[in-house]
Parts: structure tokens; C-alpha cells; sequence
């Protein structure tokens, strides 16, 4: 861990060892990384990351944990697909999709996890917990079961079966707790004070964080070594945005990339918006909400980064934008019918959110854009309802025809 | 004794009530201001509360009760 320098309050500027903390002690602000640029500098060229291993690893020296410990289970280092067919029915000669679903346990989610896993070991800790609605648990239950660590894995208790088998799989501890989602938050954050287990979002989270930063690195690194002119990105705590920018920062500061313009663009669900309903109002202040959202793993209505996607949003000449419920589904049925790729509802907020963006002119023809699908859809086939109406016929050849006859008709 | 971090939001009309002070008094809970931003349209508390573990329990709920929107300080911790 050479290029570590501390952690540092993002609001009052309060320094603290690399400790697993979280909170500063002072003002109760959230804790980051800081790392000795420097040294990085110095330590890294193109020709050094190309010549590392195709996974997010690629990267360790931007990572707050030594290389040579890392839990890698092959995360990272996905397509960046340019999508012709999809650009074309948008009006986007370079569109690109940064398709994270074909991660591990298919989602982005095994970026933060791989890093908080690897950090978890090095301070000794024997459990390895969160508390999820879905990919999150996934990645934690095979991370914890590649470290060879105790894992606890916290779920409402009325989470659909194909998540829960999903994580169990990998033989965690399930713990299914019973109440509504603000119950169980409160429950979980009170067992991450009284209890020494890594709780990979809550004691873990500065380090945590910083894994998803990858997903600006590589973007980058697949350009050409350029950034993008504009990146939309799923919103839930805000977290992922942030950190895609301050990984396109990085590189820019030591001088891998150059002329950094990227406008980063959020995207979040009608019924779970409150980062893009501060984003509209101008407000720098965003007001929690009580989600009600297909995208199930974008519905964080108390976003612990949400102020600093604002920052974000603003630094960046982004826009915040939400997409309606009923077009989520649109979105995924868009990305899957031009390019080939399935993904989750928080995808299809992310195609759809993309459509509106080019609609408002924020987005030209000619401008560099990728889009960042973190999850796979065979995940939340339950989102996609009933949608499928097949030709029907016995299996002789005319009545066959018949029928594909009037279904070509209809 | 015990001590919790929690962040209120109040909602516009609820900003000149004095919910803070009624939870010391009424409770007997400690509590300790570390951040706050309270403006005419919204405002946000972060504090810390010393009590004993019912009480403090007791007094959250009534806070929730009267509108104001109670929070771990760190956001939400249950992720997709």
C-alpha cells in the first residue's frame, strides 16, 4: 500500500489514520482516501497498466490495499462495446456501452467488494457482512467465500427467492430481517457499531468506495487513452458517480489522460430521484425520499454521497435526469433489441435516461458518450413482467404458416 | 448509557419548532450538534444523542412522530 496517504473528512478536513472508520469524529462527515499522487506518478506509465492483468487490478495503484493480497476473482477490465445500432436509433455516431454486467457475480458491484474483501483481510477481520436488497449480497457472498471469511448477509425479508438463492449459493449466513426498509436500515447500521465485523458499506465504506473508481480507468484506458465527452451513470447513493469522476481526475492530474472535459451526467428512477429533484431545483441540499421504484437497485432515497454527486453534477457541466417508471423497461427492451445486451432496471434507467438527454441537445451526434450498464437482467427478470406473447401452433408446417401469416399481419 | 448519530431532516413547516430541546427535556437525552444547514425552506440537523438505549429509542420514535425525518448519519446502508 505505498501510494496511501490517509484518511481525510470530506467536509471539515479532518485527517485520520487508515483505520476502518467511516465517520470523522469531529463533524460525523464521511471519510476518503487520500492518496500521494507523486508517488503514483512515479509508479505508473500506459505501458506499466497495459502490461498488467486484464481485471481491475490493472489499476493497484490507485487502490488503498497491496496488490499482492488482493481477493481477485476476475472482476473488471469489461467491454466497452461501441454501440452502432442503438447510437444510430439515437442519433449517437459514438456511442459507447460499458457493459459491467459480465462481472463475476454480474454486476459492478464486484469492483467495491474485491477491494473492501482484500482490506477486510489485511485488518484482520474474521466477518464479512452487508446488508442488501440484491447484487450487493452476491458479490460480498463470493468474495467472502473466495477470502475464506465468515460472511452475514442482512436482506428484507420479503426480497424475491432468485436473490436470496443467488447470494446463498455461496454459503454465507442469511439473515432475513422482518419490518419496513427504513427498520432495517437503522437494525443494520446499529450491528455495524456493536459488532467487529467489516461491514463493507458502513465501517468499510471509505475504502469501499474507492473500487469503483476502475470503472473510470478503464473507460479511458479503452478510448485510446482519452476521456469521453460525456458519461451517464446510474444513481443510487451517488457513490459510483463520484468515483468514476475522481478516477478520470486521477488520471488526468498525473498526466495519463488529457484535457479532461467529461460531462458527467446522472441518471436516476422517477420514483427514487432525490439527487436529480436537488439537481432541478438548484438546491445543494437533497432531501431523502421514500423510494417507490422498478429499479430495485437503484432505490436509495438517503443518499450517503448524494451531496457530492451534486458537486459533481455541477463541477462537470452534467445533468441530472430521471426516467419515467414506465420507460425502464423500454430501456432495457432497447438495449437488448439493438446491441445484444440484457441488462437490469437499473440499466434501463440508464438507456432511458440516455434518450432524453439526446431529446434536451445535451448530447451532439459527434460527442464521445458511454454509458454505463453496472448489472445483469437476468436479475431482476421479475421487473420485466409478462411480456412475451409467442406464435402459437401445432407442429405441422400449414398451420405454422398460418399463424406466422396473421402475427405478420398484426 | 449509550450514544447514537443520527441526521433529522426537517420538512419546511417544522423548522421553528424546538424538537431538539424538547428531546432533552422530555427524554432526559443528551444531544450534541456537530453539522447543521436550516433555511427557510428545509433544514438538517447532524447530532449525537447519550441516553440510555430506550430512551433514546423512545425519543426517536416520537421525533419521527412528529414529521421530521430521522436518519442514520450515513445514509441509507441498504443497497441494491
Amino acid at each position: 500500500m505505498p501510494h496511501v496517504k490517509c484518511l481525510r473528512c470530506r467536509e471539515c478536513g479532518s485527517e485520520y489514520p487508515i483505520e476502518p472508520l467511516n465517520a470523522c469524529e469531529f463533524c460525523f462527515g464521511p471519510l476518503e482516501v487520500e492518496y500521494d499522487y507523486e508517488s503514483i506518478s512515479k509508479a505508473v506509465s500506459r505501458e506499466s497498466i497495459a502490461a498488467g492483468p486484464n481485471t481491475m487490478w490493472r489499476y493497484h495503484d490507485f487502490l488503498p490495499v497491496d496488490r499482492e493480497l488482493a481477493i481477485d476473482i476476475s472482476t473488471g477490465f469489461t467491454p466497452l462495446i461501441h454501440a452502432k445500432n442503438l447510437g444510430s436509433q439515437l442519433g449517437l455516431d459514438k456511442l459507447y456501452i460499458k457493459n459491467d454486467s459480465v462481472n463475476p457475480t454480474y454486476s459492478f458491484k464486484d469492483r467495491p467488494v474485491s477491494v473492501t474483501t482484500t482490506k477486510a483481510l489485511e485488518f484482520e477481520f474474521e466477518v464479512l457482512a452487508c446488508v442488501s436488497t440484491g447484487n450487493l449480497m452476491g458479490s460480498v457472498a463470493a468474495h467472502g467465500a473466495k477470502a475464506g471469511m465468515k460472511t452475514m448477509v442482512f436482506y428484507p425479508a420479503d426480497l424475491e427467492q432468485g436473490k436470496i438463492q443467488g447470494a446463498a449459493v455461496y454459503g454465507p449466513t442469511m439473515v432475513a430481517v422482518t419490518g419496513n426498509y427504513d427498520h432495517a436500515n437503522r437494525f443494520c447500521s446499529e450491528l455495524a457499531d456493536n459488532h467487529r465485523w467489516a461491514f463493507v458499506n458502513i465501517n468499510m465504506r471509505p475504502f469501499y468506495a474507492e473500487g469503483s473508481k476502475t470503472l473510470g480507468y478503464e473507460v479511458a484506458e479503452q478510448l485510446g487513452w482519452k476521456a469521453p465527452d460525456h458519461c451517464v451513470v446510474p444513481g443510487a447513493s451517488g457513490e459510483l458517480h463520484t468515483k468514476i469522476w475522481k478516477g478520470l481526475q486521477e488520471f488526468n492530474d498525473i498526466g495519463l489522460i488529457k484535457n479532461l472535459k467529461t460531462k458527467m451526467h446522472l441518471a436516476q428512477p422517477e420514483g427514487c430521484s432525490p439527487i436529480v429533484g436537488a439537481f432541478e431545483t438548484g438546491s445543494d441540499h437533497v432531501t431523502p425520499v421514500r423510494p417507490e421504484t422498478l429499479a430495485k437497485s437503484l432505490a436509495i432515497g438517503n443518499p450517503a454521497a448524494g451531496p457530492y454527486s451534486l458537486e459533481v453534477l455541477k463541477e462537470t457541466d452534467g445533468t441530472g435526469v430521471y426516467a419515467e417508471e414506465n420507460t425502464i423497461i423500454d430501456g432495457i427492451k432497447l438495449l437488448a433489441e439493438t446491441e445484444g445486451i440484457f441488462t437490469e432496471t437499473a440499466g434501463g434507467v440508464v438507456i432511458s435516461s440516455l434518450k432524453k438527454l439526446v431529446e434536451q441537445g445535451k448530447i451532439k451526434r459527434d460527442e464521445v458518450t458511454v454509458a454505463y450498464v453496472t448489472g445483469n437482467g437476468l436479475k431482476t427478470m421479475e421487473a420485466m413482467g409478462d411480456f412475451v406473447e409467442p406464435i402459437q401452433t401445432t407442429p405441422d408446417y400449414e398451420t405454422f404458416q398460418t399463424a406466422l401469416a396473421a402475427a405478420q399481419k398484426s | 448509557m449509550s450514544t447514537k448519530r443520527v441526521r433529522f431532516t426537517f420538512p419546511s413547516e417544522l423548522i421553528k419548532e424546538p424538537v431538539i430541546y424538547k428531546l432533552g427535556i422530555d427524554f432526559e437525552i443528551v444531544t450534541n450538534i456537530r453539522r447543521a444547514d436550516v433555511r427557510d425552506s428545509m433544514g438538517w440537523v447532524v447530532l449525537e444523542l447519550e441516553g440510555d438505549d430506550e430512551i433514546i429509542k423512545n425519543g426517536l420514535d416520537w421525533v419521527a412522530s412528529t414529521g421530521v425525518r430521522v436518519d442514520p448519519v450515513g445514509g441509507d446502508i441498504i443497497e441494491g
